[in-house]
């Protein structure tokens, strides 16, 4: 096991150091250069050969590739040309607040979508298996943003059930120890404010969930039909066993393999999802920070943005790479 | 496999004799199936309304009848004069609506080919080759995939500049990592089949056992593929336009810059979020549909 996880981890090198090589490249290829991309609109020929000298962008690529990397490790990737805060401390900000919401999103697209897609597989070729199966497909052609609109505006705007935007009542006074804000007030003691979050995150969560959870619903159908008709499911019923525990035993714990890849590869769509989702809800994360980056022009977000964010999801996927080794022991030998 | 499906199999394969090969076989049987042709019918209206807009569309997009009635608490909904309402300049959303769908078909079908043929020659030259050529191209893909796709294309838009065309590579982008894995993978696994040995042992050379032999047989996930990247496709660049990413003129019609400038109108006029919307849907649904059920005409597992 130690060494297929020593196996994967040595995979990533090459990975990390292509992707840092991609992105300083890219800021090179920008419009106008480096210098005008972190300067913004403001540059001007004086301010230009500031930054130039600062950032040492006249000296040959090598030297700044070396120093970006450097940076980078460091965790330093300047300012924000439109907040002028440090990038870093746009992170800890944001950070905390989309994982939140993609926890909240995975957590509905899970917890709806493995029963479901079981009991589809249960009830094949009737009503509800018919039912799961349109729902997933339409779950896959709705824009993510226009399902948001329409959350938005039957329980926002229309029934009035839920805040058509925001992380939490401005009015309301909470402190936020951790950035999630849920969490913050179950931490702080402050249940007003835990419950006010909850209720603010309840909306984008339900858009945002709706892409891992037409997924889910049809690799859980997919796969718990395979495995039904698997001898040893049979020889289970055979034995007298309970249908309960035939279930959770031999059809759950193998059909599930499949879903674990899936929920992991969906890392990466819930945060494109999270750029659109954020952006209707007028919700602080990463997503609507990332979104203002660009119509700002702000490239010393997005570069740093981009970069955290794909190491993120290479972790992500080598730790469900990782589990997936954990629950099936096949994988390790291969 | 159980027995009952060893016999399924076997009756099945008796009935599926005297059919040619699979693909002819896979396209009977979807001219059968409600579903893709549920799916044909979406498909067939969009290109339709995309290719005559000027014919159908009542107005033009850019003419604003409504002008000077419209305020932002006061955008007239669907009328019999106009279908689907006005929208927040006064214009008749129908047209919109209509010329939209050519960005969207447009941008749909070059990004989706794009990014098949750029996906389809590193696939081939890691599935070919195989060794280092293949390392080196794994790892290209390997990094290409460890960016979230939208978040690729927001950034390869943003060096492009804001043109349809840029849009058209930044999707082509995002989709050639895939197309190259599944067409690596599918070529690697035919490279080990009894006809290849044959071919092989009969002297033919590997250039023409792969683009004769290898390739031709690698095809059907990709074709699969293709049809479900339309449908994506369309959506990423709805959701490119929609940040701001999208054709350089603001007064061209797009599906997903129509849902972001109805924003602030949506308590008033939800009508100009739900057509446009709508649109995409239907359009990505068409493809969708088709593409699922190719990919079981396709599985020779799904033989009934």
């Amino acid at each position: 096991m130690l060494k297929f996880v020593v196996r994967r981890l040595l995979m990533l090198v090459p990975i990390l150091i292509g992707l840092s090589a991609l992105l300083f490249a890219w800021l090179r290829a920008l419009p106008g250069g480096p210098a005008v991309a972190l300067l913004g609109e403001r540059a001007t020929p004086e301010s230009i050969a500031r930054v130039e000298e600062l950032y040492g962008l006249n000296e040959p690529w090598y030297v700044q590739y070396g120093r970006y990397l450097s940076n980078a490790v460091q965790f330093d990737f300047g300012n924000s040309t439109r907040t002028n805060r440090p990038v870093t401390e746009e992170m800890a900000r944001t950070f905390p607040a989309t994982f939140e919401l993609a926890l909240a999103a995975l957590i509905l697209a899970i917890g709806i979508g493995i029963p479901l897609g079981y009991l589809a597989a249960r009830h094949y070729g009737r009503w509800l298996d018919n039912m799961s199966v349109t729902g997933s497909l339409l779950g896959v052609a709705i824009p993510v943003f226009f399902l948001a609109y329409i959350l938005k505006y039957v329980f926002a705007v229309r029934l009035g059930w839920f805040p058509t935007q925001g992380r939490q009542d401005p009015r309301m006074d909470a402190e936020h120890p951790t950035g999630m804000y849920v969490l913050d007030g179950l931490l702080t003691g402050n249940l007003d404010a835990s419950w006010d979050a909850l209720m603010h995150l309840v909306l984008p969560a339900l858009a945002l969930g709706s892409i891992p959870l037409a997924i889910i619903v049809r690799i859980t159908r997919a796969s718990v039909l395979d495995v039904v008709h698997e001898d040893y499911v049979r020889t289970a019923e055979a034995k007298g066993l309970w249908e309960r525990t035939i279930t959770r035993r031999h059809v759950l714990r193998n059909a599930l393999l499949p879903v674990v890849t899936v929920v992991g590869l969906q890392a990466g769509l819930l945060f494109s999802g999270a750029i659109l989702t954020e952006t209707v809800f007028a919700f602080d994360g990463v997503g609507r920070f990332v979104a203002e980056a660009i119509s700002n022009r702000d490239y010393a977000v997005l570069q740093g943005f981009i970069l955290v964010i794909a190491v993120l999801y290479v972790v992500i996927n080598l730790l469900v790479d990782v589990s997936y080794g954990l629950i099936d022991p096949r994988v390790r030998v291969r | 496999m159980s027995l009952s499906q060893v016999e399924a199999a076997t009756e099945s394969d008796q009935v599926e004799q005297p059919v040619g090969n699979l693909r002819q076989a896979a396209w009977r049987r979807l001219r059968r199936d409600p579903v893709a042709i549920t799916g044909f019918v979406l498909i067939a209206m969009f290109i339709v309304v995309a290719v005559l807009a000027p014919l159908i569309a009542p107005y033009d997009p850019r003419d604003t009848p409504g002008a000077g009635t419209i305020t932002p608490t006061n955008i007239p909904g669907p009328s019999a004069e106009h279908w689907f309402g006005l929208d927040e300049q006064g214009r008749d959303e129908l047209s919109r609506v209509i010329y939209g769908a050519r960005q969207s078909l447009l941008v749909g079908v070059v990004a989706m080919l794009l990014g098949m043929a750029g996906g389809m020659v590193l696939g081939v030259l890691a599935g070919a080759f195989g060794r280092w050529v293949d390392s080196v191209v794994m790892r290209i893909v390997d990094i290409m995939l460890s960016i979230p796709g939208l978040l690729m294309a927001i950034a390869i838009a943003a060096v492009l500049g804001r043109s349809l065309t840029s849009v058209m590579i930044a999707i082509a982008a995002v989709n050639v990592p895939i197309f190259a894995r599944l067409l690596r993978g599918q070529m690697m696994s035919q490279r080990e089949s009894d006809y290849v040995l044959a071919a092989r042992s009969l002297g033919v050379r590997r250039r023409s056992i792969v683009l004769s032999h290898v390739l031709p047989n690698s095809m059907s996930p990709v074709i699969v593929q293709a049809t479900l990247t339309l449908a994506t496709a369309i959506i990423e660049a709805a959701a490119l336009s929609f940040l701001g990413l999208g054709g350089a003129d603001p007064a061209v019609p797009e599906w997903g810059r129509m849902l972001a400038s109805t924003q602030r109108y949506l308590a008033s006029a939800p009508h100009l979020a739900l057509f446009p919307g709508l649109a995409i849907m239907v359009a990505a649904l068409g493809f969708t549909l088709i593409g699922e059920r190719l990919r079981e005409a396709l599985d020779p597992k799904y033989r009934r």
